[in-house]
């Protein structure tokens, strides 16, 4: 009952020094604010990176040649220093050989083993041209498990059959995109016909179409939507071929295990399997796993820390708009000394003055805590879509926001409100 | 203790910056009763001490000695809190700069003290509207202080002192602020609640003038009493016949 009341008296109060009030309230508003900014652009980012790499699959391991580590190099007694050797030579690669004794001991672990290579830079651009008119292209090669694991969805035509992977054959699968662009979306008219791509250096190289593929936006490519640069699919063989490194072993391969495979002590056991039957008589490289698991792990520990520190950083503008709310309710209640005195003649105990001007204080905070949270869902969810995500407002930092408010209300209330409590009722009174 | 004194005063004295240089008494050991139902003035001149009395006869404050009873209850035993229960249920103030709280309406005034009482809202507003009625503000109830003259804002305060229906109304110079025509208003509120409801009060004044206006007044001087006389008033009735 007396709650009600005291909130009625309190928001007469705020409304009767709107600006003064506001002011006050800044401090809270802006520090709720930058938090919930932080936490939304925070939790998108986080779900972002997860669905990509989820996208990438999750149960993959990545298996990828490496410098042997200087520990390493003195427990083995060679110290060349710096960790640095040598350049990576022909003989240090993962041979076919190798790969086939892998599957071959862990059969019921490795459900794919996924191989890849391009053709030429990443960052160059290689073309195909039609009428006039350019599509942006890479030349990418996978093997056979790799085709099956990504599961492209096709359009038209056909994938790849055994002989294109074994032989090497000059076939290619081509993205819807760049059908739609060089042949106004005719799958017809480009399957069984020849195409050839040029690359920035000027060399070319022609493949047969045999099909069609949908064309999925990953979300790290983001800002190229109307003319994308999109993959030319041809099988491994063929992409090494071009290459020249038809006879050579590879530097990085990707395994997807089986369901039931713990991938954390997996990836353990493969890079032992290498390191112990086949590098350890290298003197400078050596095998390194990691799995897809444990590299989100890792990378969500990273972003909740960066958030963590930010959101320190934000908590401290909410101590500042704490301290002045504390300092807006001493000058209240001096103004108010003999409202005071007035109520303790009427009958007024100290903790119920007590109890009105706290409840004053956590009026003002969770007043200044809702607006803030508006306004920080309102910039974040900005934020994040202007880098080109969809946001995630995370509710439990509004909840929290809502209860950190309250907190610092009472908190930085208890003193004034202490000391209103404490006042004489007689100096109160004859105060002027 | 006769049964129908209200107010018990013994050897009353008090004295300010106890302990230091400064020490100085402003009450020398004053005694006099009040008793139920009557309407006492007391009066003096500013500094003999009459503001020091009222704060202690109010509970506002205590007395460095002596004994004080109220309604039968002992003030100088009495916790804070309790002082806070018993300024609540058995004193009505009435101010002379009104005291009353800003920004909020005069209903909402009168309900103060019997919100402090934990009376029902209700049960509250209703009781304030009746109180309000009764000195002829229920026009005027939904305004705020500052929208009200002198005369409506003490009679408000006269509706807030009558709340909880106390055993006194402590009155401390209730026409101060008022012209002279206003004050007659206030006055035959305060002698219309004590002839109809038989409400004691005491009235605290520098004017001899409106304390001959009371049954009994008592004179204070230099933190004594220094004469005790009895009023001309004889009733409102008969003053209207004069």
């Amino acid at each position: 009952m007396l709650f009600t009341e005291n909130v009625l008296v309190a928001l007469s109060g705020l409304k009767a020094n709107i600006m003064r009030s506001l002011l006050t309230m800044l401090g809270i508003i802006i520090g709720i604010a930058s938090v919930i900014a932080i936490m939304t652009v925070g939790n998108s980012i986080t779900l972002i990176v997860n669905s990509t790499m989820q996208g990438l699959g999750a149960n993959n391991i990545q298996v990828a040649i490496m410098q042997k580590s200087t520990e390493d190099s003195e427990e083995s007694g060679v110290n060349y220093g710096g960790g640095y050797v040598r350049d990576l030579t022909d003989e240090d690669l993962i041979t076919k050989e190798m790969l086939k004794s892998l599957t071959d001991e862990f059969k019921d672990d490795i459900k794919y083993v996924m191989l890849t290579e391009q053709v030429g830079d990443y960052y160059s651009t290689s073309k195909v041209s039609r009428n006039g008119k350019d599509a942006k292209v890479q030349i990418v090669g996978y093997n056979r498990d790799y085709m099956e694991f990504n599961d492209k969805e096709v359009l038209g035509g056909r994938s790849f059959i055994t002989t294109d992977y074994k032989e090497g054959k000059s076939v290619c699968m081509v993205s819807d995109k760049l059908v739609e662009r060089l042949y106004k979306g005719d799958n017809d008219a480009v399957i069984g016909t020849e195409i050839e791509v040029v690359s920035s250096d000027g060399t070319f190289n022609d493949f047969y179409v045999v099909g069609v593929y949908k064309y999925v936006a990953d979300s790290i490519s983001f800002g190229e939507s109307d003319n994308p640069k999109t993959e030319v699919l041809v099988p491994l063989n063929t992409a090494r071929k071009i290459n020249h490194t038809a006879n050579k072993g590879f530097e990085y391969f990707m395994l997807v295990t089986s369901v039931n495979t713990d991938n954390v002590t997996f990836v353990t056991k493969v890079r032992d399997f290498f390191n112990v039957n086949f590098y350890s008589r290298n003197d400078a490289f050596e095998v390194a796993a990691v799995s897809m698991d444990s590299m989100m792990d890792s990378l969500n520990t990273m972003i909740s820390m960066i958030k963590l520190a930010l959101s320190v950083i934000a908590g401290i503008s909410l101590v500042v708009g704490g301290i002045g709310v504390m300092n807006i309710m001493l000058v209240s209640i001096t103004e108010r000394t003999k409202e005071i005195g007035t109520r303790k003649a009427l009958g007024a105990t100290n903790s119920s003055i007590r109890l009105q001007f706290i409840t004053e204080s956590v009026v003002i905070c969770v007043i200044g805590g809702i607006i803030g949270i508006f306004l920080g869902v309102g910039l974040g969810m900005l934020a994040v879509k202007l880098m080109g995500y969809d946001a995630v407002v995370s509710v439990s930092s509004v909840v929290i926001a809502v209860g950190f408010s309250m907190a610092i209300g009472i908190f930085f209330g208890y003193y004034p409100a202490n000391k209103a409590a404490k006042l004489n009722p007689i100096d109160a009174l004859r105060y002027e | 203790m006769a049964e129908n004194t209200m107010l018990d005063l013994r050897n009353i004295h008090k004295s300010f910056f106890i302990g230091t240089p400064n020490e100085f008494e402003v009450l020398h050991g004053l005694n006099f009763t009040v008793n139920k139902g009557e309407f006492v003035s007391i009066v003096g001149q500013s500094g003999s001490g009459k503001s020091t009395l009222m704060n202690i006869i109010g509970a506002l404050d205590r007395p460095t000695a002596g004994e004080y009873s109220l309604d039968g209850i002992d003030i100088e035993k009495a916790k804070d809190h309790e002082l806070s229960a018993l300024r609540n249920k058995k004193i009505g103030f009435v101010f002379q700069t009104y005291n009353l709280i800003a920004r909020t309406t005069a209903l909402k005034n009168v309900e103060l003290p019997m919100m402090y009482a934990g009376m029902g809202r209700q049960e509250r507003m209703e009781r304030a509207k009746m109180l309000l009625e009764q000195v002829e503000m229920t026009d005027r109830m939904m305004h705020k202080p500052d929208e009200l003259s002198g005369g409506q804002k003490q009679r408000v305060a006269i509706a807030r002192a009558m709340a909880n229906d106390p055993a006194i109304i402590l009155a401390d110079e209730p026409t101060g602020a008022l012209d002279s025509a206003t004050g007659r208003l206030i006055m035959d509120i305060f002698h219309k609640l004590h002839e109809e409801q038989g409400k004691t009060i005491v009235l605290i004044t520098h004017s001899p003038e409106l304390s001959r206006e009371t049954q009994r007044i008592i004179t204070l001087k230099d933190g004594s009493i220094v004469g005790e006389s009895a009023g001309s008033w004889t009733g409102l009735n008969a003053k209207e016949g004069e």
